[in-house]
């Protein structure tokens, strides 16, 4: 290793970078399998003023691939509300940060790893959930909580399986070696997801507000040094990747791309670089994540309007021989890019060797805001660092509806509405579903308890932990309904913020911020980029009702597979906060006598529900449930207080499966074990709209009976329509709610065991093999 | 009183050990870390969860030749406390303190839940503020947390008490399916012959709040303070 | 000194309940492979290691096994030890 700590600035190289032996020469078509169009290509010789070189082509290919540089999505972005008087950090760097109180504030971020786990679901999920903790800790915070958001396609196809087994166990084994309670999240099986799974991490980690640290690269003449695993071949263009879209024969090509995860080393440089933050030797710190080198370090040079120079041979290589190219653009795991005080190189040394990892002295800060790599000292690439990660061309592209949806939308419903009397089979054939039945197949491979703060663990309606030596906590939720996005996205989009809040207030958390996921299909299509604008619209609206900003998160397109594109899926990552944990409401019910009450309003709506889904072939159409945002804000805020104020025994919201389905998971879902329940409902709607249909803006909670008046007469106050709804039952009761028209009767304990054995019947067969399975058939 | 707290690289449940400790009153937790020779004047040692070296080759295997761990075993070999959770419990067979070995679970895939222990045996110092027979709700977190070991020591584990907690239904029965990983006997914890060495896969560092949702395993370490303030006095 | 090439054969013992190799076995049952007696499923350990001859790098590998490489309560090891071709220099392999 040569020294590259050397005490003034190197001389600036004023020679362009020249070609290096055996790269080749740039063509039209080299251009085009970097992903650049002829017009982005006449930007970047306008930008450096001449051709660039096979290095510089690639610096340029993956920080202005949709995954870097946004083009399709940044000007959609910037309709979301981004500030708040609580939001310390907005979008545009590694996490989002809010102020939670007592002098603490929380990093959270959400971000997808499709495209990898479509191609190696375990590793692909495994490397998302590394990638997500180490965007938190690089913000100084130490990561306390995990979840995931899963899309998969139905589980009748022996591929899906493997794709679904395989995640689950990336996203546990990866979590739990590293020490992060997962807290939850949710699943979401339906055919528009097959050989296209979606796999969005979002971690939360807590620091003081003064330990906050930014990834930027400031102080001319500070080193940046590589830090942590070192650089192989692996995952080289991953970032241009993840830009396309997938087709049939992509899973053998894509392979080598895939990168391996070492949760162990991980958690080595989490301690290390929590470790470093606080020792105040380094002034900067980032993850190299997608596009590796060249985007962490082009990015924090552009940050700080500074410029870096990087000399490859310094770089820690796992393999001889490795091109500027290779190392720039390699997606190695567990590494993280330092910027070092100049002078405090050793200390940092000294601090990575504790925890057994390597920091090498690779390049220096400049002040001529240029990111320039040296080989040997030759100057191989020489690009302007603003340009490079700003510059990056953005499109508004036309969007127009697709008529299928316009005609499934439109579809009259009123012959699903038919079904009367006894109703106890379908209802048995929803808690069925896997979109309703219990996770914790799921769930009980994941650590949730490890770290001694999970207050509601993952099952619920939001996860809780406590902010360690105080009374606080904070909750976090992940919600999207795809269906109803694809038959109308802006409605959908509402709705999932509305759902996340809903669901937060359930355990007791005042909702704060978001950080989203906008999983969508090719945008160049009209009828995807319709999507994409309908859903950030949506977004923005409900997020602005419900004063929880954007503080930043992930954009995932090309999400099409053989021309198929994904429901457009915007996950909302919601967190909240909690004043008092011991305040906190699960969605189980406690004791039988209580008394259920109805928050909110029937309405008759069953347009993408899970019930047409489940119960007409997979039928998807309808409109799906109207979100008022006024009504679901006063309904929030009664919830809010009544379990501020100790009311409330439990709170559920009412989601997949209506009101029947929500009723019966609170039934199964208390710690002491299922309680019988007795509930009438004298709606005058379709019976299998009231008991199935979606509609939003629905709180189920049971309350002691001398509450009963009080809480009904609170709610009314916050001008919430409140009802009582009938009893908690004994364990071993019927379950049995009774309408005008339909009713449902079935034992409890029948009820409990076909939701709990659903996901373990369908995944634990005897093909299911460990690391198996990747050609089965579909 | 001083306990310490091993951290070996890839250890997660150090600190949560560590808190656990400091909600007693009389104990001063300390951490000790992988490279440290010496564990200084403690009373007893823990050794928490996690995955020490990534449970790469096997579980513990690697942990178990750290420097740390010679005095660990000079300190258990003179009659001191030593407490292995979970990948702790694990170190402890690999390095011979404690007998067999801890299998994948039979299941092949991750565990983490709550389950119910039976307290099979209040002859220890871990245990002494329980009832034989009590049944204490604790959670698990593991992979390869399936005890085995030869009949022969099978025999002499239960024929000697050794056995400290076996995995049971809620009422305190005996079944496969409460037997989360396939362990001999339904063994979730044993101690040495001296009894002063305790192994478990269940996590009682987590169960010591309400606010967690139990607290049934402040008891092991209330016993474990029982024993050695006894212990100074006499 | 020469180099040698010793593969290491770590594998459950027998009577032991080896869980995956029975996953596999009832897959591999109901993929169709009749006649199926057993599966069991070990690890491999390749090693690259100097000694003065054959019999030293076979007794070196053997002290590393029972030491570390196989846990002797659960499992067995077997030896493959090759002399290595000369200058099969692959390169640094850190993690």
């Amino acid at each position: 290793m040569s020294e590259t700590t050397e005490a003034t600035s190197r001389p600036r190289s004023t020679k362009h970078p020249q070609p290096r032996p055996g790269d080749p020469p740039i063509t039209p078509e080299l251009v085009d399998e970097h992903g650049l169009s002829p017009e982005e290509y006449e930007r970047i010789q306008r930008i450096l003023d001449r051709t660039p070189t096979f290095t510089e082509l690639g610096i340029f290919s993956a920080m202005w691939s949709e995954h870097c540089g946004y083009k399709n999505s940044k000007r959609l972005l910037m309709l979301l509300p981004t500030e708040a008087p609580w939001v310390i950090q907005g979008p545009g760097e590694n996490a989002g940060v809010i102020d939670v109180g007592g002098g603490l504030a929380l990093a959270f971020k959400i971000e997808s790893h499709n495209h990898p786990s479509a191609v190696e679901p375990y590793q692909g999920a495994a490397t998302g959930v590394g990638g997500i903790l180490r965007d938190i800790f690089t913000m100084g915070a130490r990561p306390v909580a995990v979840l995931d958001s899963l899309r998969f396609g139905d589980l009748d196809s022996g591929r899906n399986r493997y794709l679904f087994s395989g995640v689950v166990k990336g996203v546990g084994d990866y979590g739990n070696c590293v020490g992060i309670p997962n807290i939850g999240g949710e699943v979401f099986f339906d055919r528009a997801y097959d050989g296209n799974p979606l796999v969005n991490a979002m971690a939360l980690g807590v620091m003081k507000r003064e330990e906050l640290i930014l990834a930027e690269a400031s102080g001319v003449g500070n080193t940046l040094m590589a830090v942590g695993a070192r650089t192989g071949r692996d995952g080289i263009h991953g970032a241009t990747f993840a830009s396309e879209e997938l087709s049939a024969d992509s899973d053998e090509a894509s392979r080598p791309q895939v990168q391996v995860g070492d949760p162990f080393t991980e958690k080595l440089l989490l301690e290390a670089s929590l470790e470093l933050i606080r020792s105040g030797h380094i002034v900067g710190i980032q993850d190299m994540g997608a596009a590796g080198l060249t985007s962490s370090a082009s990015e924090m040079a552009g940050r700080a309007g500074s410029g870096v120079v990087l000399e490859m041979s310094d770089v820690p290589v796992r393999e001889p021989g490795m091109t500027p190219y290779e190392i720039l653009l390699s997606e190695s795991q567990e590494r993280m890019l330092v910027v070092a005080k100049k002078g405090h190189e050793a200390q940092v040394r000294e601090i990575l060797e504790k925890w057994e990892l390597e920091a090498e002295a690779i390049g220096e800060v400049t002040d001529d805001g240029h990111f320039r790599i040296e080989e040997d000292g030759t100057v191989v690439a020489d690009i302007p660092a603003l340009p490079l990660t700003d510059g990056c061309p953005t499109y508004e592209r036309e969007g127009v509806e697709s008529d299928e949806v316009k005609a499934l939308r439109a579809r009259d419903l009123s012959e699903f509405l038919e079904p009367r009397g006894d109703l106890t089979d379908r209802f048995l054939r929803l808690m069925e579903s896997p979109n309703i039945a219990s996770k914790d197949w799921i769930y009980h491979q994941f650590d949730t308890t490890v770290r001694t703060s999970t207050v509601v663990r993952p099952g619920g309606d939001a996860g809780v932990i406590r902010l360690q030596g105080t009374n606080r906590g904070v909750a976090a939720t992940t919600d999207c309904n795809g269906r109803y996005c694809f038959l109308n996205p802006r409605e959908g989009a509402r709705a999932a913020v509305a759902e996340a809040a809903r669901n937060l207030v359930c355990v007791g958390a005042l909702p704060t911020a978001v950080t989203n996921n906008l999983n969508f299909g090719n945008p160049l299509k009209p009828h995807i980029y319709h999507q994409m604008r309908e859903a950030v619209l949506g977004m923005a609206e409900a997020c602005q009702l419900f004063e929880t900003p954007v503080t930043g998160g992930n954009v995932s397109l090309y999400n099409e597979t053989d021309g198929q594109a994904i429901y457009p899926t915007p996950v909302i990552g919601m967190v909240g906060t909690v004043d008092d944990v011991s305040q906190v409401v699960g969605h189980g019910f406690r004791s039988p006598g209580d008394t259920l009450i109805l928050l909110g309003e029937n309405r008759e709506e069953i347009g993408g529900s899970e019930y047409l889904y489940r119960l007409h072939d997979g039928l998807v159409a309808g409109e799906p449930p109207v979100v008022d945002l006024l009504a679901e804000r006063r309904l929030q805020h009664a919830v809010l207080a009544l379990i501020q104020q100790g009311l409330l025994k439990s709170a559920h919201d009412c989601a997949e499966g209506g009101l029947a389905c929500a009723l019966a998971e609170a039934a199964v879902g208390g710690t002491g074990g299922p309680l019988g329940l007795s509930v009438e409902v004298h709606d005058r709607i379709a019976p299998v709209a009231l008991l199935f249909g979606e509609t939003t803006g629905r709180i189920v909670v049971s309350v002691d009976p001398e509450d009963e008046a009080s809480v009904l007469g609170r709610a009314r106050n916050h001008g919430v329509p409140a009802r009582v709804l009938g009893h908690v039952g004994d364990p071993g009761d019927d379950f049995r709610i009774d309408s005008p028209e339909g009713a449902i009767r079935v034992p409890i304990n029948e009820v409990a065991r076909r939701y709990r054995n659903t996901l373990a019947d369908l995944m634990d067969r005897d093909s299911d093999i460990p690391g198996g399975e990747s050609h089965a058939s579909t | 009183m001083k306990i310490a707290v091993v951290t070996f690289p890839g250890s997660n449940c150090d600190h949560d050990c560590y808190r656990a400790l400091k909600l007693l009153d009389e104990v001063e937790p300390e951490f000790r870390w992988h490279r440290d020779r010496e564990l200084g004047a403690v009373q007893a040692v823990v050794l928490p969860g996690g995955f020490s070296y990534g449970d790469y080759l096997r579980a513990g295997a690697i942990a178990r030749f750290s420097p740390i761990m010679e005095a660990v075993v000079a300190f258990a070999r003179e009659g001191g406390l030593v407490v292995g959770i979970c990948n702790g419990f694990q170190v402890l067979c690999e390095v011979g303190l404690l007998p067999g070995a801890l299998l994948r679970n039979e299941s092949l895939r991750f565990r983490s839940h709550e389950v119910h222990l039976r307290v099979e045996s209040t002859g220890t110092p871990f245990t002494s503020r329980y009832r034989k027979g009590q049944i204490l709700r604790v959670p698990i977190a593991h992979g390869e947390g399936n005890y085995h070991a030869e009949p022969e020591v099978l025999a002499e584990l239960e024929g000697t008490d050794r056995i400290v907690f076996r995995y049971v239904t809620p009422s305190g029965e005996l079944s496969p399916e409460a037997n989360p990983n396939g362990s001999a006997h339904h063994i979730a914890g044993i101690v040495n012959e001296s009894r002063n060495v305790l192994g478990m896969m269940p996590h009682p560092e987590r169960a010591v709040e309400e606010v967690l949702g139990s607290t049934d395993g402040l008891g092991l370490f209330q016993s474990m303070v029982d024993h050695l303030t006894a212990g100074v006095t006499t | 000194m020469k180099r040698f090439h010793v593969e290491v054969r770590v594998k459950p013992r027998p009577g032991l309940l080896d869980p995956e190799g029975k996953a596999i076995h009832h897959a591999l049952d109901s993929l169709g492979y009749e006649g199926l007696a057993g599966v069991r499923v070990g690890k491999v350990i390749d090693l690259e290691l100097a000694a003065g001859n054959r019999e030293e790098a076979d007794a070196r590998a053997r002290e590393m096994c029972r030491k570390l490489l196989a846990n002797p309560v659960t499992e067995d090891f077997e030896l493959a030890v090759a002399e290595a071709p000369e200058s099969d220099d692959e390169g640094g392999q850190a993690s």
